[in-house]
């Protein structure tokens, strides 16, 4: 098993026909991801890449059974195709967009509270089961099927955990990136209960980076309900107080969301930091290979 | 994006909310003909008070009070094109280049009025205290049973009852309260509208005759919403920004200048930061977070580079991109195109994965410029600490 997504996971792309849209569409779709069609509002009605586009999610979701959607659409209208795959009860919701009005992702998590869809992201890179679905722009090469669960604030910096376990020769349960807002849909502690409930996953990864109190709240989590080993980073060790570190969520405001900090509240819970990047798939192994000697 | 007080107010006053009369200036004379028209109105005194995107300006002598027009202008003709140093601008300070001439009033409580963003409730809050004048930060660590808070709805805004319960909690009497809640309310809406992410009034005062103003205002804006507030963009002030960070938002690339020798082009925030921090671990200092983002194309690449290479203090540079959205081959062509153009003789450390990563490293490999490649971060952060060290 892995989490949120598999072999008969059902994909719709919104935002399909835009260069974005259409260079992850096809990539997801050569890893094995069944992408069943796209949306383009304007467009609906015609083909593109050989999917059916619709005008909109309900469309569909009725012609096509998809029961997740991946979303490509620029930050102006991205909150709008959020709040429209849920209405149409898309059950997974993996928006990719990066640049999304706070104001906006305010109405988008409350419109989302008596709805049923789960929310990835936005500003991810979003999620992967290796060998099964990948549903994000993630190279797919880099993974490889196996037991350790990454759960990222950032993209890019989970590629790097990820490489670094494939070339050790672990692999990854399902790795996903939460996103580097200050407001998302699925948190660490929500992945971190998925983990820890999925048989597959024996391990797992939790990298974090400065502003917020998120870190803080999962490693209390963890040490609450977490049995398997967490292996952690925090990026932003050097970061300057008071700037935002590209993510809109990466801030250190009035002293408070510093690495530091984060750093302390995990070791606190048991959970081991490395403080360089460089160390976590070795890391990784060690903490396994323990389990291994132990059972 | 940060603005000055003069133009928060300026917003602020938009909004119905009350704050002092006054005007900004940036000469000597302007100084004295506002300070003049000021007194001639009925003002007691005057505060001259430097603008400038920091605060704790009181204390570094950003702030002082005239008792007369001459008394206005010479505090505006010594403060004007001083360097103001507080504990928010670092040791370098920031000169002043503008004041806001504003009236005195009598001030008979200070008390403070915020609204952030709560990302644990997703929601908006809207903070009151009693203890103006102080920074919020320390009366959360220090008293934060002290601080009132309010939850907005967004569906709704701030409703008129819990504006009152934010006014009868900090203690203004019957006749303040609707005051208070029309104060408060134009507050909340201006915050909306303007799609911000801080809105700071500290100190909120009453005045011993009963009236409520906006003594301070600060205000920043959420980035991610300035495409769609034209008028607001006008409000920046470049020269209280970096001037490499200027540049690099030209491009749309998010760069931060810091203080050390080796400079580093990442793609993503993260590995950016990751970045920066295995090149301390590995006994260097980073001279900048840079993220060229995900979409980067091989001109914006260019410019990054260009930029990386204006700051006088690098001596090698880091270049770690592992691809997603961003293709390898989109960077490679773009490096070697920054390489030609810019004539570069510092030391380049590449530690290049990702999507397209093969057709990348052959265009780096046709090139013959001489790059120093790299496998994995450990050793791209090795390697360029030692080519910083030796250049």
């Amino acid at each position: 098993m892995s989490i949120l997504v598999d072999k008969s996971t059902r994909v719709i792309v919104q935002g399909l026909t835009g260069r974005e849209g259409t260079f992850h569409a096809k990539t997801c779709a050569e890893y094995g991801t069944r992408i069943v069609g796209g949306v383009t509002p304007g467009k609906g009605g015609s083909t593109h890449e050989g999917w059916p586009v619709f005008n909109t999610v309900q469309q569909a979701v009725s012609a096509t059974n998809a029961d997740a959607s991946v979303i490509f659409v620029p930050p102006p209208f991205a909150a709008d195709a959020i709040m429209e795959a849920a209405d149409a009860e898309i059950e997974l919701i993996v928006c990719i967009t990066e640049g999304i009005p706070t104001l906006d992702m305010v109405r988008v998590w409350e419109f989302l509270q008596d709805r049923r869809s789960r929310l990835i992201g936005p500003n991810c890179p979003g999620i992967i089961s290796p060998g099964k679905c990948k549903i994000g722009i993630m190279p797919g090469h880099i993974h490889r099927p196996g037991n350790v669960g990454i759960v990222s604030r950032s993209g890019t910096l989970t590629y790097e955990a990820v490489y670094q376990l494939t070339q050790r020769g672990v692999g990854q349960s399902t790795a996903i990136g939460i996103g580097g807002d200050p407001i998302i849909g699925t948190n660490f502690v929500d992945t971190l209960e998925l983990f820890e409930k999925d048989p597959q996953t024996e391990a797992i990864v939790l990298i974090g980076e400065i502003g917020g109190n998120a870190e803080e709240t999962a490693a209390d989590y963890i040490r609450r309900h977490v049995r398997k080993p967490v292996v952690a980073f925090i990026a932003g060790q050097t970061a300057p107080p008071g700037r935002r570190m590209g993510h809109a969520g990466a801030i250190i405001s009035g002293g408070l969301g510093t690495a530091a900090e984060k750093i302390r509240a995990l070791e606190a819970a048991g959970i081991r930091v490395v403080k360089s990047p460089a160390m976590i798939g070795e890391t990784v192994v060690a903490a396994m290979s323990a389990i291994a000697t132990r059972t | 994006m940060k603005i000055h007080e003069y133009q928060a107010k300026a917003i602020l006053a938009k909004y119905g909310v009350a704050i002092p009369r006054g005007e900004m200036a940036t000469t000597r004379e302007q100084a004295e003909a506002v300070a003049k028209k000021l007194f001639d109105s009925g003002a007691t005194g005057v505060v001259v008070k430097a603008q400038i995107h920091a605060g704790g300006r009181g204390k570094g002598g950003g702030v002082k009070i005239a008792k007369s027009v001459s008394d206005a202008a010479e505090i505006a003709s010594r403060m004007l094109g001083m360097n103001l140093i507080t504990h928010q601008t670092g040791p370098e300070g920031k000169k002043v280049q503008r004041l806001l001439i504003e009236e005195t009033l009598p001030i008979e409580k200070e008390l403070y009025l915020g609204i952030v963003l709560d990302r644990v409730a997703a929601r908006p809050v809207f903070m009151a205290s009693g203890s103006g004048g102080m920074e919020i930060e320390q009366v959360a660590a220090e008293h934060p049973d002290a601080i009132l808070k309010e939850y907005i709805d967004p569906g709704v805004g701030l409703l008129a009852y819990q504006a009152r319960k934010l006014a009868f909690g900090l203690g203004l009497g019957a006749k303040q309260v609707p005051q208070a809640v029309e104060f408060m309310s134009g507050l909340y809406r201006a915050f909306e509208e303007t799609d911000s992410s801080l809105f700071e009034i500290n100190p909120f005062i009453t005045t011993t005759d009963g009236r409520l103003f906006a003594l301070d205002a600060k205000i920043n804006f959420d980035d991610n919403a300035l495409f769609r507030h034209k008028d607001l963009l006008e409000l920046r002030d470049i020269t209280e920004e970096d001037p490499l960070e200027v540049e690099a938002s030209k491009y749309r690339l998010n760069y931060i200048k810091l203080d050390g020798n080796v400079a580093c082009m990442v793609n993503g925030a993260g590995l950016a930061m990751a970045t920066m921090d295995i090149i301390q671990y590995a006994g260097g200092m980073p001279a900048n977070f840079l993220d060229v983002g995900g979409g980067a194309n091989a001109e914006q690449v260019t410019h990054a580079f260009e930029i990386l290479l204006k700051d006088p203090n690098v001596r090698a540079v880091l270049i770690n991109i592992f691809g997603g959205i961003l293709r390898v081959d989109t960077l490679a062509t773009g490096l070697v195109q920054a390489a030609r153009q810019t004539n570069i003789q510092l030391p380049i450390v590449l530690r290049l994965e990702g999507t397209n990563v093969e057709a990348g490293r052959e265009i780096l490999k046709q090139s013959g410029i001489n790059f120093i490649v790299a496998d994995t971060m450990k050793d791209a952060a090795e390697k360029v600490v030692a080519a910083a060290g030796r250049n």
